[in-house]
């Protein structure tokens, strides 16, 4: 498959959120506006990418030449781990209003089941490195384009009235699942047509 | 076998040990200078992380009283000790006396006294109800009794007493404000800790309307006015309310309250005798 299938594939008809339901708590959590939705979004795809690579390299240098490809879960959510704690140290350095904003969530990539879902997906796919590399960012920005997209439609809800019992993360719910009802256009034939 | 065991230990604990390195490594290069006084105001603080300061939680409150200067006295739950201890490591002087508040229902109206314009089947849950012609009592202003208040509660301090009504334990109470926040009627009011009586109606319909549905409901009659007149009491809106800076005796009024709506509250004193005994 081409870079460009494996792309349109990870943003769109495969997208993280919207079609495989992975990693909604951040998806929920931060998506109340669109500056932190957008930092988290870009945190995610940093993770998310450098995660694909270090997990492939685990995989394939350690993993699979010792043949204990079964630890593959514990090893890559010891990666994850570390490499979120890293960029959480990075981003309180350089960017403490991000920091702030992030807030609880941050910390909360480490569980978040979209950066071991790709690590998975990945080496289940038997990319290669940069394929792998390729697969998280696109993986990332898939995440990042449905949170802003959600940050938006939450933005304007704002103003909205919304019945008492609905108001905050029930309805942020049903417009995930609108959301996804509508990207189920995006599907695989679309997907062979475009890229063959 | 034996070496796949083995392996798996020995790569693990590798894997392990090179990152955990890294990141002390990494903790020591990237490391920020924290305000050593945040962390002691935290402390302070109760760590319910409750919010009824506004900010996000006690560490986020407490950077704020660091950082921003943001007010010392928002902490209900931490109430005068909390307070005192930050002013000392703020370095600042704070008027320490003024009184803990405790939320309480102001509403005695269940099925035996209240007129009901439907029954309702749907979700328990205030807000719900609420949503249909503001609730299924007559009376729009009472207490709805499914108890969203209780589940909001972060110390379960609200319970229903003996008549089925809803009831908040003063001493559990942590002033939160969020059964007040809650409630769709705003019949879930603060009041001072060591407050005696108070009149338990929200009602500010008039006395002919009010009567025909409530018969313990405030008919704004004045004669509280007129028996302790030392007790603060006011009539605004055909709803008497108590003005609890005034000390004066309230009991009279409570006594011949017509539609006997200003109840007594078990007086501080008398309750810890009480609980004492038992």
């Amino acid at each position: 498959m081409t870079y460009i299938g494996i792309i349109i594939m990870f943003v769109f008809v495969n997208n993280f959120i919207l079609s495989q339901f992975l990693g909604l708590c951040p998806f929920i959590g931060v998506s109340k506006n669109v500056d932190s939705a957008i930092g988290m979004g870009f945190a995610v795809t940093f993770v998310m990418s450098i995660a694909a690579l270090t997990t492939w390299a685990i995989y394939n240098f350690i993993l699979a030449p010792l043949d204990i490809t079964f630890l593959q879960t514990i090893t890559f959510i010891l990666v994850i781990a570390t490499l979120v704690q890293l960029v959480e140290m990075v981003i309180q350095k350089t960017s403490p209003p991000l920091y702030k904003s992030l807030g609880i969530y941050l910390p909360l990539i480490t569980t978040n089941c979209a950066v071991l879902g790709i690590a998975l997906i990945a080496v289940r796919s038997e990319y290669s490195a940069l394929e792998s590399f390729v697969a998280g960012i696109a993986a990332g920005l898939g995440f990042l384009l449905a949170i802003v997209l959600m940050s938006t439609i939450r933005e304007r809800m704002d103003r909205e009235w919304v019945p008492k019992p609905l108001r905050g993360t029930p309805i942020a719910f049903i417009t995930g699942g609108l959301m996804a009802l509508a990207f189920m256009a995006f599907d695989k034939a679309l997907l062979n047509n475009l890229v063959g | 076998m034996g070496t796949t065991v083995l392996y798996a230990f020995i790569s693990v604990a590798a894997l392990g040990g090179v990152l955990g390195l890294g990141l002390a490594i990494a903790s020591r290069i990237l490391a920020v200078k924290k305000d050593e006084r945040v962390a002691e105001v935290e402390e302070a603080l109760p760590g319910l992380n409750c919010g009824a300061c506004g900010y996000a939680g006690c560490a986020s409150y407490a950077e704020a009283i660091v950082k921003e200067d943001a007010p010392l006295d928002l902490c209900g739950p931490g109430g005068a000790d909390a307070l005192k201890t930050i002013a000392d490591i703020m370095g600042k002087t704070v008027d320490t006396t003024s009184e803990k508040m405790v939320a309480q229902v102001h509403c005695r109206g269940n099925a035996a006294t209240s007129a009901y314009a439907f029954d309702y089947e749907g979700i328990e849950d205030c807000n719900a109800l609420h949503i249909f012609y503001e609730g299924n009592k007559v009376c729009k202003f009472g207490c709805l009794g499914l108890g969203s208040c209780m589940k909001v509660c972060p110390t379960d301090a609200i319970y229903y007493d003996d008549e089925g009504l809803v009831t908040v334990d003063r001493d559990l109470c942590i002033s939160c404000r969020k059964c007040v926040d809650i409630c769709p009627t705003g019949v879930m009011k603060m009041i001072p800790y060591s407050a005696d009586y108070i009149v338990a109606c929200n009602s500010t319909d008039k006395a002919a309307v009010t009567r025909k549905y409530c018969k313990v409901g405030c008919i704004g009659c004045k004669i509280c006015e007129k028996k302790s007149p030392e007790g603060g009491f006011t009539v605004e809106n055909n709803l008497a309310r108590i003005d609890f800076s005034k000390t004066g005796s309230r009991k009279e009024a409570a006594e011949a309250c017509p539609a006997k709506c200003i109840i007594p509250l078990v007086p501080v004193e008398e309750k810890a005798v009480v609980e004492a005994k038992s």
